[in-house]
């Protein structure tokens, strides 16, 4: 046993290459299925704890799944809006709260989400550092945020232009960070959270600039007619609420006509969730509500019937794989015959040729499963990461 | 030592037949088998090691009746008692000088790797010159190297027979002296019986005694062995 075993070492040492190449190719073929099969177990996990945290998503009719993926990871689907007078009519029908979500925009490529103080509440966020925002121009960063951009409370971060070319579109907003959140393994991690009225300074519904009654120059008003003034391109904007410029910010219009990408909403009890969504059903409110466990099962057995597909292909390349090895095997014997009947005049049993093949095939594929069984914990270990990174 | 009686022995489905009067091998002679391709040198070889078996007669090694031992038992025989020298080395290429010779310690449970073993590699090697390739691999060893590796593989058991199937086939003049001088030595000094097969017939006058395999066939068989093949069967 012990001299078989040091011959078939013997023998794959002196074929490195080789025996490199097909235990890649073992390794892969037994890692892959598994890697994929742990990735979407954890996926799966991770996605229905979100979805199963939050009863029910409002929102305007279309895809629930762009809904559900938008109000939960803040993905950059664009919605079609809901007006605030939806969340206030929703409020007034006495069955829970609503909590809204305005998201679309983005600060150094993380998501701003606009909502209220209850959003922290319900998510049961907590604070690392600094406090929470207190009035319009401040936010709070998600602990991933803060610990990839290096910024800590007190700093600043600045929104991104939706588009270089929209000169008149979207002001950058200089925002003041208060406070830094503590992790939640959530994509919570991944995002800036600031008042919803700073959402709508940011699409350009509000603004702050110079108090145009107060100065002299007169190519800064384009019209002045019954109280009402019409400034000019000339006007200085301001893009950082501060204590001083604090009062010339507003807003055009009236906030039951701003939009809300959705809303989250608690109700008070099983009872009330029951009643509200009937009303959604029967149409007597127009908008749709989703319970996101469902959109995210049904996403979930979309992925899952995909995976069948990957099983089979994985299956047929396996099978595949086991061929050409048994191929390789059988060449490589035929290449040794000479090999393996020197061994037999000179004394060998043709049992222990046997042994000493078997043993170079044993240790192959035990090498293979112990990489495959590497790469799958070192997987295990950065699945969360790829998760938040690439799935939510 | 060694005593042929009656032989015969026919390959299935092949003309070839092999039928010898009686031979005799003593102990720490040294015998050239010559003749025609084809005319059974090899065969005889194969006979004595118990590789294939005699349909008629006996091969008696000392009280040993070779041809009515078990397989088990004619390996056994093989690994204690004969050493094997090849035209092509049959040296194993993924091992080193060292585990080359070593080999037949590896590959048999009944011979047990002890340090006398190794020590007895390091005297060979030096007795065969190739000392100082221990840890080279055969590829970089020339002919001659390779040749007297596969002799101290064949000698590292202690046989107390050596059979040689043209050991000096692939090598040039110069080395076929040193060779078969090496194998000549070994013998004097340790009572060791060689049988060669050879078709180096300037090498014949050094054999103790040369049996022409030629002398056993008819005329007619040898032309029709000779026409029929070029290789031994």
């Amino acid at each position: 046993m012990k001299n078989s075993l040091y011959l078939a070492f013997q023998y794959i040492w002196y074929h490195k290459i080789r025996t490199l190449i097909l235990v890649a190719s073992i390794t892969i073929i037994v890692f892959i299925p598994n890697g994929l099969e742990k990735l979407i177990t954890e996926s799966e996990v991770r996605m229905m704890d979100r979805a199963a945290s939050t009863p029910l998503i409002v929102g305007e009719k279309g895809s629930s799944t762009d809904l559900v993926i938008n109000s939960l990871y803040f993905q950059n689907e664009k919605l079609e809006p809901v007006s605030m007078a939806e969340v206030d009519e929703l409020n007034s029908l006495g069955f829970g709260y609503c909590i809204p979500i305005l998201t679309g925009f983005n600060a150094r490529s993380y998501p701003i989400v606009g909502t209220t103080l209850d959003y922290l509440k319900f998510r049961n966020m907590s604070l690392l550092e600094g406090k929470k925002m207190a009035s319009i121009g401040d936010c709070i960063l998600g602990n991933n945020v803060a610990e990839e951009l290096n910024l800590k409370a007190g700093d600043h971060i600045i929104s991104s232009p939706e588009s270089f070319f929209d000169f008149a579109g979207v002001y950058p907003l200089k925002m003041k960070i208060t406070g830094i959140l503590n992790p939640t393994n959530t994509p919570d991690d991944h995002a800036i959270f600031t008042d919803i009225k700073n959402t709508w300074i940011i699409m350009g519904i509000g603004h702050g600039h110079q108090d145009l009654a107060d100065e002299t120059d007169p190519t800064l008003v384009m019209d002045n007619k019954d109280g009402v003034v019409t400034a000019t391109a000339k006007v200085f904007m301001y893009n950082e609420i501060t204590e001083k410029n604090k009062d010339s910010f507003h807003f055009h219009g009236q906030q039951k006509d701003f939009p809300v990408s959705s809303m989250l909403f608690v109700p008070k009890d099983e009872k009330s969730l029951t009643i509200l969504r009937g009303r959604f059903e029967s149409g007597e409110i127009e908008s749709q509500a989703v319970v996101p466990q469902e959109v995210v099962r049904n996403l979930l057995n979309s992925i899952f019937r995909i995976k069948q597909i990957f099983d089979g292909v994985f299956i047929a390349v396996g099978f595949a794989t086991l061929l050409i090895f048994i191929l390789i095997m059988t060449l490589t014997i035929r290449l040794r015959k000479d090999e393996i009947k020197t061994l037999e005049i000179i004394g060998s049993s043709r049992f222990k040729v046997a042994g000493i093949l078997s043993m170079e095939v044993a240790i192959m594929f035990i090498t293979s499963l112990a990489f495959a069984f590497i790469l799958y914990l070192v997987s295990g270990y950065y699945v969360n990461t790829f998760i938040e990174k690439f799935i939510i | 030592m060694l005593r042929i009686q009656n032989l015969y022995f026919k390959y299935p489905k092949s003309e070839f037949k092999l039928q010898t009067e009686d031979l005799l091998f003593k102990k720490g002679e040294t015998h050239a088998l010559i003749g025609p391709s084809g005319s059974g040198k090899t065969t005889l070889l194969n006979l004595i090691a118990g590789i294939s078996t005699p349909l008629k007669g006996s091969i008696k090694y000392k009280d040993i009746e070779i041809s009515k031992l078990s397989e088990a038992q004619r390996r056994a025989f093989r690994i204690s008692r004969i050493g094997f020298v090849f035209q092509d080395f049959k040296l194993i290429n993924y091992l080193n000088v060292f585990e080359n010779i070593m080999l037949p310690y590896r590959i048999n449970a009944r011979l047990k790797i002890h340090p006398k073993v190794r020590a007895r590699i390091n005297t060979l090697s030096e007795y065969a010159g190739i000392d100082k390739y221990l840890s080279k691999y055969p590829k970089n060893l020339s002919q001659g190297e390779r040749q007297r590796v596969a002799i101290c593989r064949a000698l590292i058991t202690q046989p107390e027979l050596i059979l040689a199937d043209e050991p000096t086939g692939n090598l040039d003049p110069k080395n076929k002296k040193k060779i078969l001088d090496l194998l000549f030595k070994y013998c004097k000094e340790e009572g060791t019986t060689l049988i060669t097969v050879t078709h180096d017939h300037e090498l014949l006058p050094d054999f103790d005694e040369v049996i022409d395999f030629s002398k056993l066939l008819s005329e007619d068989e040898i032309e029709v062995r000779t026409n029929k093949t070029n290789r031994e069967p």
